[in-house]
């Protein structure tokens, strides 16, 4: 038993669990809102998730065509969710975002111009107008920067860097604060606060091939489904259509779709423009249905219709996989992806020069000369923590969610692009509903010692065990399962497999031993991380098992096309008191009629 | 399927050596897949750090054959078969374990430097600036904040000087703030006196280090250099100066 | 050697090539030049002047290869003259401070010669001379701060040495040509590369603004200069070498071991 006195302790009225864009950003609206902040991050500050991001951020400020307004934001929305999203939310999101992205340069972010001096914007896939506000193909990184020097010159902000939070604290239903350890000295560290804002993002990383950084282990998912939380949407994870395929050691980094949105095409071997084949129903009257008429969308033409590369991306993975399933994939087993002959060298770099570079390096291949190889990679998670949709807080009182961390808002398919705008207004959202929910409060929450010396004893009992499993060994045999049995089209026998391996691993799990001391001890913090992506793993392999339909990012090859009966349900995952995973399947409100007659409307009407 | 020889440094503050590890590497794969390759295998607690894997966090610096890099996008194939590959941790700042270091100090200056404030909005009106004129500022902001930079400036590196210096990262943030067209405080004093751009001998090894090529000696520092000068060196301004009544 | 010993390095590259090469570069050229412009002869060949020697403020005559007194600016050789060996009575002593100090200042040379002279440091991840009180420019240096005004005289330079190009056309009065005239024509120009890609130059030409889009010919011209800044070393070496070898050319061409090739037929 450890004595909690003994412990380094810090009280804030709010610790922020993040220090992406959206706990940035939340931690940030605290400060503003008067609040003692705390923002609690395992890696340094600035190299979170959000500085990878490259295309942009999308938001109607109709800087590059005046006929965009949040309206046509929330239908391109809900239509790439697959009309599943939380509406609210959605609405939300369109709304604030173009505030939130001319805050930004208020605070200091430079994105790319028009012409007349505003913000310009770029197309992507399934926004109707050029709406990505952008900086070249470095976008999360000015995003993050931006945050970070802005919040660092904030008084009440403190940010604790390299500190992982391993577990929630409960004074009865309510948020009490939280447990983490310094990953330099592996000293625990107990957080006192009354509320508690989860900003970490998704769990890409059970995954082999991905486009995610270590992070993403779903220790978010972990933390609040231990707290007593609902996940939802789990089943959604979005395969990012374009992610490296060679070399091996590199497969799954990311191809921005910015390459495609700059005029890029997908062939198959066949040199065939394979895309024109696969435009649903749906997106059809939207898409252009010649290469010329392709081409005058990309050079301007307001009458032309888009390119289908620039369909959603659900679609374009599907039909990529389907591709390189057919035989007719490239070299590596990937389809190619061709900006060479499309646009000029000069201009390849200076709108993808990180794209130029990363491929020069990395692979040898000079993109304004050669096609890319490219195949789907595991991106983004569209379920997460089940929140309110205008305060972004749990069922457990005090215990907040946004950005990727949170479920709802993209429904079963994420535009891209939607992702930076998201982890802003909600951020800012989350922030506000701690103020209230803080201000709401008669008294000071307490620390049950008994939660806390659990926490620990968990955590350090890795480290005494004399012998057991390599954490490494077992985090890849999972991230060989999901990519087998979890991939982007999925089956009743595979999913089941599924199941059945992840029971074998988390035996395994349950004798991971990490060697040497906890200073700064990667295998360490890998071993605490296996039990979080085991849980999101579960999760998605569940809730893809229960959806009999296929809808945006989620395909069941047995179940093919949309269900109607199934639009009226989502699917909540949480902890049964025995500690088993308990999966329900709930019915959805119905929509907001105002918000229902923009999503279903025609374009034209909502073009102003 | 080829052999390579690692030779790593192992370690804490107190004090560590290289040891030497073998493996084979496939092709294509870089520094950083090696290290985590050795991690896995045959040393489960290599202290090391990284993120992206994609040269874009600035997480993964470090000395490879004695030249500062970022180990995600360092091919392995690049280096001579037989040769082996020494790797140690960044110099200028304090080792924590292995090849991570206390990079703390940089997150200090950041600090200390007074933040963007925009003119005020006309009548709450979209800012405009050209593309040109951000064009300066943009570059600098291309920054990873692999800090590359700042350990090979033998300011902070050799000459022990960090109390007077806030290095070239500093340099650029500050000249990225200068520049902004938007921007209206006035940095140029502390720029002299307080962040020491008179201690930069511009030899440009934080050019050749940085993995984002950022021109910081001639884009960045030198210009502020030469604004430092305007103000506090050219005896012509100053009489200008003197003449017209502006402060600046 | 412990890690924080002078030229320590893990570095398995010739990282020493480089200083080495400017060691010797501008060692080399540093001698010539003051060989050549302590002579005080040999410099004038009609009608090409050596850049060593150009202006000519005071000229001495009777000298061989010596100019004609006509093309002195303030006449004869003063008289009061010391006259000793560290200051001998050369036209080029005279002149030789101002492109001295423009080149001793010009933030490229600084980099080169604090490598390869003073090495702080001597290459990149190389321990540097340890200076317990390293001032970099605060301290005595500070006097590179006034770089720009030896880019003034370095500017009145160039049209002084377009004027001797010129001069170089005209061989008693008659127009022709000779390959020493390309010499001198191909030197102030190499020169003005150099010159005009100086960083103080591409300052106060422009850079000293936040707003370029406010006057497209103040940008134009920051654009022009930024691109020969971008090649400045190279102009720097090239300015260096040909300076060198024009002044080398005429003193050759004037102690007759040398034939220039002309249209006059001298
Ligand atoms: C390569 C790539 C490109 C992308 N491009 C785009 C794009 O162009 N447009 C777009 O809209 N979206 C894009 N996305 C998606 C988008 O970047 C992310 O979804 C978004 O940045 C997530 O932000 P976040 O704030 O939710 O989380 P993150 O930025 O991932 O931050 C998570 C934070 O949580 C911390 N954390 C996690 N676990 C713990 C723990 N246990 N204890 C303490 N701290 C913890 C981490 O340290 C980190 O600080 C891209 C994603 C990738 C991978
Ligand atoms: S140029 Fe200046 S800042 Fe850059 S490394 Fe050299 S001394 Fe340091
Ligand atoms: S300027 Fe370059 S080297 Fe320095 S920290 Fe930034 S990216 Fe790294
Ligand atoms: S891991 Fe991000 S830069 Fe190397
Ligand atoms: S900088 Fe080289 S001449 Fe001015």
């Amino acid at each position: 038993m450890i004595d909690i006195k003994e412990l380094q302790t810090f009280e804030h009225d709010v610790i922020v669990v993040g220090a992406g864009g959206s706990g940035l950003r939340a931690a940030i609206e605290c400060s503003v809102q008067g609040m003692s902040t705390a923002v609690v991050c395992k890696s340094l500050l600035g190299k979170a998730h959000t500085v990878m991001a490259e295309g942009g951020v999308a938001a109607s400020l109709g800087n590059a065509d005046a006929r965009d307004n949040w309206k046509i934001h929330f239908r391109d929305t809900m239509r790439g969710g697959k009309f599943l999203n939380d509406w609210k939310m959605a609405e939300h999101h369109a709304k604030e975002a173009a505030d939130r992205v001319n805050e930004l340069e208020e605070w200091g972010a430079v994105f790319d111009r028009t012409k007349d001096g505003l913000i310009n914007q770029r197309n992507f896939g399934g926004h109707r107008y050029p709406r990505l506000a952008h900086v070249g193909d470095r976008t999360g990184l000015e995003i993050i920067r931006t945050l970070q020097d802005y919040a660092v010159h904030r008084e009440n902000i403190k940010v604790y860097m390299e500190c992982t939070a391993l577990g929630l604290l409960k004074d009865g239903e309510r948020i009490s604060g939280l447990i983490a350890y310094w990953r330099d000295s592996g000293e625990f560290i107990l957080f006192k606060a009354k509320a508690v804002i989860l900003a970490t993002g998704g769990a890409g990383r059970a995954w082999r091939v991905t486009s995610n950084s270590w992070e993403y282990t779903g220790d978010g998912y972990a933390l609040a489904y231990h707290a007593g939380t609902e996940l939802i949407n789990m089943e959604f994870t979005q395969f990012h259509p374009t992610g490296m395929v060679w070399p091996h050691s590199v497969k799954g980094i990311l191809v921005t779709e910015g390459v495609r949105g700059d005029g890029g095409i997908l062939l198959n071997s066949e040199k065939e423009r394979f895309m024109f084949r696969y435009v649903p129903e749906k997106f059809a009257p939207e898409t252009a249905d010649t290469e010329e008429e392709g081409d005058r969308w990309l050079a301007g033409d307001k009458t032309a219709r888009r390119p289908p590369e620039l369909i959603t991306r659900d679609e374009v993975a599907r039909a990529i996989t389907k591709e390189i399933n057919e035989g007719r994939g490239s070299p590596h087993g990937g389809v190619f992806l061709d900006i060479a002959t499309r646009i000029p060298a000069e201009k390849i770099k200076k709108k993808l020069p990180s794209m130029y570079h990363q491929f020069k390096v990395l692979a040898n291949l000079d993109i304004t000369k050669e096609p890319m190889e490219v195949g789907p990679t595991l991106h983004y998670f569209m379920g997460g923590v089940r929140v309110d949709s205008d305060t972004q807080m749990s069922r457990v009182p005090g215990l907040f969610a946004c950005g990727e961390c949170s479920g709802g808002m993209h429904g079963s398919n994420r535009l891209g692009g939607n992702s930076l705008s998201d982890i802003l207004v909600f951020g800012r959202l989350a922030g506000l509903g701690a103020k209230n929910y803080v201000n709401s409060l008669s008294n000071k929450p307490n620390i049950d010692a008994s939660q806390v010396n659990e926490i620990i004893k968990n955590a350090t009992d890795i480290l005494n065990r004399e012998s057991g499993t390599n954490p490494y060994l077992i985090h890849e045999d999972l991230q060989d399962v999901m990519n087998r049995y979890v991939n982007i089209v999925r089956t009743e026998e595979e999913l089941k497999t599924a199941i059945l391996e992840l029971e074998r691993i988390k035996h395994g799990a349950a004798k991971v031993k990490a060697v040497g001391a906890s200073q700064y001890n990667p295998g360490w913090h890998e071993a605490l991380s296996i039990g979080n992506l085991l849980i999101s793993a579960e999760a998605v392999t569940l809730a893809a098992l229960m959806r009999e339909e296929s809808r945006g990012a989620h395909t069941r090859l047995d179940f093919p096309g949309e269900r109607d009966e199934w639009l009226k349900y989502i699917i909540t995952i949480s902890k049964n008191k025995d500690g088993s995973m308990k999966i329900e399947k709930i019915e959805r409100p119905s929509p907001p009629k105002e918000l229902a007659e923009i999503a279903y409307a025609k374009i034209e009407e909502l073009e102003k | 399927m080829i052999e390579r020889n690692f030779k790593i440094w192992r370690g804490n503050s107190k004090g560590g050596d290289f040891v030497n590890y073998k493996i084979s590497i496939d092709e294509g794969m870089v520094v950083l897949d090696a290290l985590k390759l050795i991690q896995a295998d045959q040393a489960n607690d290599l202290g090391l750090r990284w993120n992206c894997k994609a040269g874009k966090c600035g997480s993964c610096s470090m000395e490879i054959n004695g030249k500062p890099k970022l180990a995600c996008m360092d091919r392995v194939t690049d280096y001579k078969e037989d040769s082996q590959i020494t790797v140690r941790p960044v110099k200028t700042f304090p080792v924590i374990k292995d090849l991570v270091t206390d990079l703390s100090w940089n997150y200090e200056q950041n600090k200390r430097i007074p933040p963007f404030k925009p003119k005020p909005r006309e009548n709450g009106a979209k800012y405009r600036m050209q593309q040109e004129d951000v064009d300066r500022v943009q570059e600098f902001r291309k920054c990873i904040e692999c800090y590359l930079c700042q350990n090979v400036c033998h300011i902070l590196r050799d000459q022990e000087k960090k109390n007077k210096f806030v290095g070239p990262r500093f340099m650029i943030r500050l000249a990225s703030l200068e520049m902004h067209p938007l921007d209206t405080e006035d940095r140029i004093p502390a720029i002299k006196n307080e962040y020491g751009s008179g201690y930069c001998n511009i030899t440009k090894c934080c050019t050749e280090v940085c993995p984002e090529s950022i021109k910081i000696t001639d884009n960045g520092i030198i210009p502020i250099k030469e604004r430092v000068v305007d103000r506090f060196y050219d005896p012509v301004l100053k009489l200008f100066r003197v003449f017209s009544g502006s402060k600046k | 050697m412990n890690n924080n010993s002078i030229g320590f390095t893990y570095r398995a590259d010739n990282w020493w090539l480089q200083p080495v090469a400017v060691l010797v570069g501008l060692g080399a050229f540093i001698a010539y030049s003051t060989w050549a412009g302590m002579q005080g002869a040999y410099y004038y060949y009609e009608p090409y002047l050596s850049p060593f020697y150009s202006p000519l403020v005071y000229v001495k005559t009777g000298i061989p290869g010596g100019a004609p007194l006509s093309h002195s600016l303030l006449g004869a050789w003063p008289a009061w003259w010391p006259n000793f060996f560290l200051l001998p009575s050369s036209p080029a002593v005279l002149i030789l401070i101002f492109p001295l100090s423009f080149r001793l200042t010009c933030y490229y040379y600084r980099k080169a010669y604090y490598r390869a002279f003073t090495w702080s440091p001597p290459a990149c991840a190389v321990g540097a001379f340890p200076q317990k009180n390293y001032k970099g420019e605060t301290g005595l240096l500070t006097f590179q701060n006034f770089h720009r005004y030896a880019l003034y005289t370095a500017i009145i330079f160039l049209f002084i040495l377009y004027y001797d190009a010129a001069q170089a056309f005209f061989y008693k009065g008659g127009f022709g040509a000779g390959i020493g005239t390309l010499v001198l024509l191909i030197n102030p120009t190499m020169l003005a590369l150099y010159t005009l890609g100086c960083h103080s130059f591409r300052h106060l030409i422009g850079g000293q603004t936040d707003c370029f889009s406010c006057s497209k010919t103040k940008f134009g011209l920051w654009k022009k200069v930024t691109y020969l800044n971008e090649r400045h070393q190279l102009f720097a070496w090239l300015s260096l070498f040909w300076v060198g070898f024009t002044d080398f050319y005429i003193r050759m061409v004037s102690m007759g071991i040398i034939k220039d090739y002309n249209t006059w037929g001298i």
